[in-house]
């Protein structure tokens, strides 16, 4: 399709905004009529053709279906029964579905309307569209020219959250292919601490689009737990970014972890602002089918003194294709920056492929920077000794593979979760002990 | 027990093992010595199965089977056991997890029930005593950073919990200390019975001090040169490898 003019008509007719995020808006689709969506031939996105994913038939008509409550339940990952649920449709945030079970007094959710209109206007002027220094491309902007729908989540100055905020993207892709396109814009305040999960549904068996772009300020000393899990199913298709920017002291760790999907396209923004900051970025690809997941991750030291580390691991069977592309810049202020990445993938079949790409930009002198990837198949020794013990060689192949993504999984505190993330990845390799 | 009969195996294109022979029978201890490149270490992969070598001749029977035609996983539940040089590291595999799945693989392939999880503790209690091995060392991951005595020590931890019929030690000895070395031998000789079986591959005679074999083989040039009983052990340790080279070179010459 050609897009430009697609989405022209719905941006013309789209019920337009309070007076500030209709001008972010025009801002955005005239970056939109002109960049138009990402060709291959654009660097970044090289091995994601995101132009054959808007294909004719496309639905967006920016309307959340009705959705029955009872039905959300479904969507409730273990260990997560009490949390705070916040419901996206259709990439439209629904307050009406949303439950929040901490009080306001730590916890704020609205619509970025709203937060555009009252004591929060200032930070959502200042930070909305804050990732555009680094995703300058058309599928940002087109996020944005349709950001009306959008949620706006703050957690208070040294509020500790009692349970974790859980935001649901489920796409209604009943009637055909459903696009949608979550906006979210996040206040994490100094010295909070509190845990933020995603995760991606659909009804209905057509294929599904989401472009999501999430953007997050991560305070003075505050705390923040990231968890993005993506297991909407084979006909999924994703865009999102995540985009980061803390300030002194705080620490954030995020942890992404893809499981199903037709191609999906995950970038992960960190910018280093303050001193003295911590990052902690982990990740775990496990495909098959044909699956092509898209991991890009930045991490901008802007600021001296600051530490990150990034642990991205793929599994890839069948037809299957992993991509990673780390880039660290260290600019030329950020001196004792301590920043490290590894990327490691297992090919499981003849087809499968991985390409990685670490990009280290070093413009200070006195900084501890390592980059590190492989690509390999299992261990033959370690598969023998196993067998030689009595082990099958189906059971020993998932052992391997287990133990490998267990150093990813480690990472998600929350105990029941991991245990059904595990229980997820276990069937997968078809461990049977 | 075990019969192997003109055994010929190669690793890409060279030939390692030249017709082998050898019969071991139940209650027996053998040993196989040799100096370095001689196949003891091939002979001890080849019976395991492990795939890196191809078997160009020969036959080997196992407990009336055909061990040639069995998986590596087969081999072990039918009861064969390979205590190994070098024991792989592999992280994120808890021990008592491993050992766990070895064993009840094992059960279910014989078609006894699985272990419980006190049944399977009680067991591995009473094992850990016998090879002298610390409770921290199993629920850590499997060898990952054990010293080369704890490796060599965890595979006779194994070896004890997986009660084999026919248990082959390559090289269990080598890098082993004087306490490890009598510890090793001393779960060795608890584990024997008169319907068990043992094949020990060692380049030196000095485990033999501890473990006392009924049967000594010389291996040299991929072929059993020499057999004999205990006492062979120490001549090759008072003469070296030499005199056994001398032997066999006059004699082909």
């Amino acid at each position: 399709m050609d897009a430009k003019i697609f989405f022209k008509d719905i941006y013309e007719h789209q019920e337009k905004g309070a007076s500030n995020l209709k001008s972010f808006q025009q801002k955005n689709w005239d970056a939109f009529s002109e960049l138009g969506l990402p060709a291959i031939k654009h660097e970044e996105w090289k091995y994601t053709k995101v132009r054959n994913l808007f294909k004719d038939g496309l639905i967006y008509d920016q309307q959340a279906s009705s959705i029955n409550k009872d039905a959300l339940s479904n969507f409730i990952l273990p260990g997560t029964e009490k949390a705070n649920h916040v419901f996206f449709v259709n990439g439209i945030y629904q307050p009406e579905l949303t439950e929040i079970s901490d009080s306001t007094d730590v916890l704020v959710i609205k619509t970025l309307e709203a937060a555009f209109g009252d004591e929060d206007a200032a930070f959502v002027d200042a930070y909305l569209g804050g990732s555009y220094g680094y995703n300058s491309d058309g599928i940002n902007a087109l996020n944005a020219s349709f950001s009306s729908g959008g949620a706006f989540i703050k957690v208070r100055k040294g509020a500790v959250l009692t349970h974790p905020v859980v935001i649901h993207h489920i796409a209604d892709a009943q009637a055909g292919l459903r696009f949608s396109q979550p906006r979210i814009l996040i206040s994490i305040e100094s010295l909070s601490q509190s845990t933020i999960i995603e995760t991606y549904n659909r009804i209905g068996t057509n294929e599904s689009l989401t472009n999501e772009v999430m953007e997050i300020c991560v305070e003075k000393e505050a705390n923040l737990r990231y968890i993005k899990i993506q297991n909407e199913g084979a006909d999924a298709n994703h865009t999102g970014t995540t985009h980061i920017r803390q300030l002194a002291k705080a620490v954030t760790h995020a942890v992404t972890i893809t499981l199903s999907g037709s191609v999906v396209r995950n970038n992960l923004n960190m910018v280093m602002d303050g001193e003295f900051g911590e990052s902690h970025m982990f990740g775990l690809y496990l495909l098959d089918g044909k699956t092509q997941a898209d991991n890009h991750t930045i991490v901008d030291n802007a600021m001296p003194n600051c530490f990150s580390n990034e642990l991205y691991k793929g599994i890839m069977d069948g037809s299957s294709s992993g991509i990673f592309n780390g880039k660290i810049f260290v600019r030329k202020d950020a001196q004792k920056t301590n920043a490290y990445q590894t990327n490691k993938n297992i090919l499981m079949s003849e087809n499968s492929s991985a390409n990685t790409k670490p990009q280290l930009e070093i413009f200070a002198d006195d900084v501890k920077c390592s980059h590190g990837c492989t690509i390999g198949k299992l261990d033959d020794d370690a598969l023998f000794y196993l067998r030689a013990r009595g082990i099958s060689e189906q059971n020993a192949k998932a052992l391997l593979l287990h133990a490998f993504a267990a150093d990813i999984l480690q990472q998600i505190e929350i105990e029941p979760l991991r245990e059904y993330i595990d229980g997820l990845i276990s069937d997968r390799l078809t461990l049977n002990i | 027990m075990l019969k192997i009969e003109n055994l010929h195996a190669r690793i890409e294109e060279k030939e390692i093992l030249k017709g082998i022979n050898l019969n071991i029978k139940p209650g027996e201890i053998h040993a196989i010595m040799g100096p370095n490149g001689s196949g003891k270490s091939t002979l001890a992969s080849v019976l395991a199965g492990r795939t890196d070598y191809e078997v160009t001749e020969g036959s080997v029977s196992f407990m009336g089977k055909d061990l040639l035609e069995l998986s590596p996983e087969d081999r072990s539940r039918e009861g064969l056991f390979l205590a190994f040089q070098y024991p792989v590291e592999i992280p994120g595999v808890s021990t008592t997890n491993f050992i766990k799945s070895a064993v009840n693989e094992k059960r279910k392939y014989l078609g006894q029930e699985p272990l419980d999880a006190v049944q399977f503790l009680k067991t591995m209690k009473e094992k850990m005593k016998l090879v002298e091995i610390d409770q921290s060392l199993l629920s850590r991951s499997l060898n990952e950073g054990f010293s080369g005595g704890e490796k060599k020590r965890n595979e006779i931890f194994q070896m004890a919990m997986l009660e084999p019929k026919l248990a082959i030690l390559d090289e269990t000895d080598s890098g082993l200390d004087i306490d490890a070395l009598r510890i090793v031998a001393n779960g060795v000789n608890q584990l024997r019975n008169k319907d068990n079986a043992f094949l020990i591959v060692t380049h030196y005679q000095r485990l033999l001090d501890y473990i006392v074999p009924d049967f000594v083989h010389v291996l040299y040039n991929g072929r059993i040169v020499k057999s004999g009983t205990k006492e062979l052990a120490f001549e090759l340790e008072e003469k070296g490898y030499d005199f056994i080279k001398a032997e066999v070179n006059e004699a082909t010459a």
